[in-house]
């Protein structure tokens, strides 16, 4: 029987990321303030302790000069697993992410790759992080071919996305929903485990509705799930993990059966990621859906601080998007 | 334009610490000056300003993390042991000149005239707040007071500022920019691109690096391999000094220069300042975890309050309990303040779309209604702290 500890996903990072190194010593942390410090919300605690310095370090304060560094070490072969501080201040990075990480490979033709690479970095609302610690930018990612995107929703999810993200032949951001670092809690496998990117988790079977997420929003979407079904209302839940390339395959045989959708994100509605899906299941389950496609997400504004309860699609407006829905 | 050089007929290099720099410093820890040198001018009534301003940040700062340690304010960020860096800078400089901070330069504001009521509504997110409550504490702004909005993003106001004095420069009415930031943020793209765009654009704005040794956790010996921050304004062409950063007299001295350089000659400088966070990076941080109490009680030592406060008083300008006085005043007002803010109430939800663009367009019109009402629906699940209270 495979041995389990009761650990938070926090830990459950660091539990990859130990395990990732322990596993390849090509596997190499660098970020602001990672090393003896073990990171500002100690994601790499013990590591530099563990591997010494040369394989974890902190950096200049520089998040292109990470996102490049990184890249040049995966290059070389090195696995590099670079932490950015918060997602908000990725954008520094941008260049190195979008224009050389992601089209490393494909403007070579294979000559040369950094597959090699994953940027971690923990992103979302929650925690009164005002404008410049709450941001949800995976979208800007997802207009990129290149990348992937992956976002864990739980312990075990980030322990077994973490370790198949570090180990995937492509560059991947990873983004980790700091809200519920130490609030999600759960039984990991001690050993080593990948699961697959690219594959959703149904969470929740359900005939209804059904409702797809990521990262953080997967509470409020288990929320809302629990009120409809007080009312009688089935919702199946879906956790889609792999923003890019997503499962479509797993939502579209979803929404064949339930005849609904509701696509719930923190980011701003427009240019969201659920524009993506929205567009996508309606060229696939057209003549099965019995409602719009309903989305909830965070408003096309800045992210506020004293108004971040307000801003943020909670599960109130989840619960009351799902009535509506199936009252269309 | 090429550049001019010397020829070598070897292959000889110049080493990397080659350029080293040196560091100003006019006042000993006990008050004497050094070498029995000449003070800067300075009148009593602006000694009296600068060493008020120094301790009423100092206050307002224990004050404000004791006010978030017990849960009334969400976060909070100490400019303790730099007000020297800060206010001797800040100090020197016109109302007319723009300041654009990074985070921990309160004191530049409190210099400026900011009030306490102010610092309060910013610190709470009241709707008395300049930034209505948008951004975390110590984001602060002021449009009158020529104090631009802070921004987490670090460095990002290094290239504005460059921006913001060419501007000045135009307009011709003899105003600069002070610009700060911090040894880590030096480290950051757009530092280096906002000095060289200062540099060959000739922009009249004096740079302040606040030196304190520490980004969050990382040490200076692990964000720069050279000698600080002052060679690399040499490097880009920009006149460059270091100063003792907890001797308010050379940071004047130093910063009235500056500003008589970047006006005249209608070009950058590069102040550095060399100090030490006394404090935590900010109250989502705990230091314990990568430096020494020793280390800290080392730079206590060189407290700049103190060293001041040993100058004043030599000079007869200050006594022991004139200094009480002004400390128990800057306490009553603060813990004052800090009350009748908490009764003020937050922004109205309307505000949430005002500003994101200059008219709000259709679409966010829609969805502030569709959260209007789902919030009347809903009132208590988006209670926030202190509505009700007028």
């Amino acid at each position: 029987m495979t041995e389990v500890t009761h650990m938070n996903l926090l830990q459950a990072v660091n539990n990859g990321l130990d395990t990732a190194m322990a596993a390849d010593e090509k596997v190499i942390c660098l970020g602001e303030d990672i090393g003896q410090f073990g990171g500002v919300f100690r994601a790499t605690s013990n590591l530099k302790e563990k591997y010494g310095h040369l394989r974890c370090f902190n950096t200049p304060l520089t998040e292109q000069g990470i996102a490049g560094f990184a890249i040049g070490l995966a290059a070389q072969g090195c696995i590099a697993v670079a932490e950015i501080q918060f997602a908000d201040y990725i954008f520094p990075a941008f260049d190195q992410i979008v224009n050389e990480a992601a089209k490393f490979r494909y403007r070579s033709g294979d000559e040369f790759n950094c597959g090699g690479l994953t940027i971690r970095a923990p992103y979302g609302g929650g925690i009164d992080g005002g404008l410049y610690h709450s941001q949800s930018p995976e979208a800007y990612f997802c207009h990129t071919p290149g990348l992937k995107v992956v976002i864990p929703s739980n312990a075990y999810q980030a322990k077994g996305l973490l370790l198949a993200a570090i180990r995937d032949p492509d560059p991947v951001i990873f983004f980790e929903p700091k809200a519920i670092y130490r609030a999600s809690v759960g039984e990991v496998p001690n050993e080593d485990y990948e699961l697959e990117l690219g594959v959703a988790e149904v969470m929740q079977q359900g005939s209804d509705i059904t409702l797809l997420g990521w990262g953080a929003q997967m509470i409020q979407i288990g929320k809302a799930a629990k009120l409809a079904a007080a009312e009688g209302i089935s919702c199946e839940i879906i956790d889609l993990r792999t923003l890019l390339p997503w499962d479509r395959g797993t939502v579209v045989d979803s929404v064949n059966k339930t005849g609904r959708l509701l696509i719930s994100h923190e980011a701003p509605l427009t240019g969201g990621f659920s524009g993506e899906i929205a567009a996508t299941i309606q060229e696939h389950c057209f003549l099965n859906l019995e409602a719009p496609i309903a989305r909830v997400t965070g408003l096309d504004t800045p992210f506020p601080l004293i108004q971040e309860k307000q801003y943020l699609p909670d599960y109130s407006k989840i619960y009351e998007a799902i009535k509506a829905n199936l009252a269309y | 334009m090429t550049v001019k050089s010397s020829q070598i007929c070897a292959p000889i290099f110049i080493d990397g610490s080659a350029l080293k720099i040196s560091t100003l410093r006019l006042l000993n820890a006990d008050g004497s000056l050094v070498d029995d040198l000449q003070a800067p001018d300075i009148t009593e009534d602006m000694a009296g300003k600068i060493y008020s301003d120094m301790v009423y940040t100092r206050i307002l700062d224990q004050r404000m993390l004791r006010a978030q340690r017990q849960g009334r304010l969400s976060f909070y960020l100490t400019c303790t042991g730099e007000e020297a860096s800060v206010v001797g800078t800040a100090a020197a400089f016109s109302a007319d000149d723009m300041i654009m901070g990074q985070y921990r330069e309160q004191a530049a504001l409190r210099c400026r005239g900011f009030t306490t009521e102010q610092f309060m509504h910013q610190l709470l997110s009241n709707a008395s707040d300049l930034g209505k409550g948008r951004q975390m504490p110590i984001h602060y702004g002021s449009r009158e007071l020529n104090f631009m909005t802070i921004s987490s993003p670090l460095a990002t106001q290094i290239p504005q500022a460059a921006g913001y004095a060419y501007g000045q420069k135009l307009a011709g009415n003899n105003a600069c920019t002070l610009c700060y930031f911090g040894d880590g943020a030096a480290s950051e793209g757009d530092f280096h691109a906002g000095l060289n765009m200062a540099a060959v654009l000739k922009s009249p704005v004096v740079f302040v690096a606040r030196n304190n040794g520490y980004a969050i956790s990382t040490p200076s010996a692990e964000q720069y391999a050279g000698d600080g921050i002052a060679p690399r304004g040499i490097g880009y062409g920009i006149k460059t000094i270091r100063v003792d950063g907890n001797d308010i007299l050379a940071v004047y001295a130093a910063a009235s220069e500056a500003r008589a350089i970047a006006v005249k000659e209608q070009c950058p400088v590069l102040i550095e300042t060399m100090s030490y966070r006394l404090g935590a990076h900010s109250t989502s941080d705990d230091p314990s975890g990568y430096r020494s109490h020793e280390e800290e009680e080392e730079w206590r030592q060189r407290d700049p309050i103190n060293r001041m406060k040993n100058w004043l008083i030599k000079k007869n300008w200050w006594d022991e309990s004139r200094d009480e006085q002004l400390q128990n005043k800057f306490h009553d007002e603060i813990l004052h303040e800090l009350k009748l803010a908490e009764k003020c109430p937050k922004p109205p939800l309307a505000d949430i779309i005002d500003d994101v663009y200059k008219v709000p367009p259709e679409h966010l019109i829609e969805q502030l209604k569709s959260l209007q009402t789902h919030v009347a629906k809903y009132p208590d699940n988006y209670r926030t702290h202190g509505d009700g209270c007028q």
